[in-house]
């Protein structure tokens, strides 16, 4: 593992599925494991003056020569937030409406886009970047559901960011004109510090989890354009209060749209689909 | 764990704004609401900063405290809570200060 940062190595890894080869994108931070600086720490402290502390002593308590301050005065995710401006100048000179799909794992974000490329297949071009630390599993079975997929491999990472996004971009060629999903990694905390370029940030979460999640995890839900109530068809069998999560939801984000469906059964999805083609 | 690649930021922030430049300080503003941990920053800081120019650096952090205006009432308040609820009982309100991650200033050796 790498000492700087806790990547794994070869840090991330962007896989087009039906090549099978990655191409290591480790992130642009400078490791700097050459260390080139050197130690001397020839400090001009001159100690000839008498020590009868009948003067202000000039240096430091910590025996180092005072510095000069450099106002910075900048975003610490400037950098970011920049890739991303350009990843959305470049999305939409080519009509491609990007939705950032956010959850906890196991909400049923890849359950619902295989559901999704399945209903839309033949009226709308779309393609998918996946997120996940490891495996081109879910790659797979966007493949198997008949649609052009990316897998972007974090490893350590919890999170995409804008620079990940750019490299699977650059790998996917997506089609102008299409619906692109970028299936952020499972994580309810830190996707939503980073913008990616979406159109739209989605955040799905589902009965199965408990209605106290978005109080829980506020950030993500504030962030959200769109939250998704998935797993709806396993109601009966659960101690859910719908009413309870809705009025957690409005007290986090009273912006947000809220649809309520079930990807296994398809309850609610033309809701879903309505929302998708009004993003123009 | 976004806090290592906040430090990241910080670094390659500092690196590319003052290349080569030995640096003493980091002071950083981090907001109430920002969603950041102070105690996990500083905790990945000095590993995002080994065998960079920032090694050995310190980092301050000032809290930028969280303020909120009630979209109802219009009354200003602070907040430490991200589930705000005004005095007055809305819960529509308006985010005003809290949310800053910005690099204020750095120490040059």
């Amino acid at each position: 593992m790498c000492a700087t940062c806790g990547c794994s190595g070869g840090g991330v890894r962007v896989t087009d599925p039906a090549h099978r080869h990655d191409h290591h994108h480790p992130h642009s931070h400078e490791h700097g494991h050459g260390h080139s600086h050197d130690h001397s720490h020839d400090h001009d402290h001159d100690h000839s003056h008498d020590h009868d502390h009948g003067h202000p002593h000039e240096h430091s308590h910590d025996e180092r020569p005072r510095g000069h301050t450099v106002l910075l005065e900048q975003q610490i995710l400037a950098k970011n937030d920049n890739l991303a401006a350009e990843n959305r100048r470049w999305l939409a000179d080519r009509r491609i409406r990007a939705i950032n799909l956010m959850s906890s794992p196991g909400a049923g974000k890849t359950t619902l886009l295989e559901r999704t490329l399945a209903d839309l297949a033949g009226t709308l071009p779309v393609a998918v970047l996946e997120g996940d630390q490891e495996t081109l599993l879910d790659a797979d079975r966007i493949t198997a559901a008949g649609a052009r997929v990316v897998q972007i491999n974090t490893g350590a990472g919890c999170h995409l960011d804008a620079e990940m996004v750019r490299h699977g971009l650059d790998t996917l060629d997506p089609q102008p004109g299409s619906l692109l999903f970028v299936e952020n990694v499972g994580n309810l905390v830190c996707p939503a510090l980073f913008d990616l370029g979406e159109a739209a940030k989605v955040v799905i979460a589902s009965t199965t989890e408990g209605e106290d999640k978005p109080v829980k995890y506020p950030h993500m839900f504030a962030s959200a354009d769109l939250v998704l109530l998935n797993k709806i068809d396993l109601l009966p069998y659960l101690v859910f209060d719908v009413t309870r999560w809705q009025t957690a939801v409005g007290r986090i984000n009273t912006g947000a749209q809220v649809l309520q469906i079930s990807a296994t059964t398809g309850v609610g999805l033309d809701d879903w689909y309505r929302w998708l083609r009004a993003l123009g | 764990m976004h806090e290592l690649a906040i430090t990241e930021s910080i670094v390659a922030a500092v690196t590319e704004k003052l290349p080569g430049a030995p640096i003493r300080r980091v002071c950083v503003e981090v907001g109430e609401l920002s969603g950041v941990v102070p105690d996990a920053l500083r905790f990945c800081f000095e590993l995002a900063c080994a065998g960079t120019t920032l090694e050995g650096a310190s980092l301050d952090i000032v809290r930028m405290p969280g303020r909120g205006q009630c979209q109802s009432c219009s009354a200003e308040f602070d907040t430490t809570d991200f589930l705000v609820l005004c005095a007055c009982g809305s819960a529509e309100v308006t985010v005003l200060g809290g949310r800053e991650l910005r690099i204020r200033e750095v120490e040059v050796v």
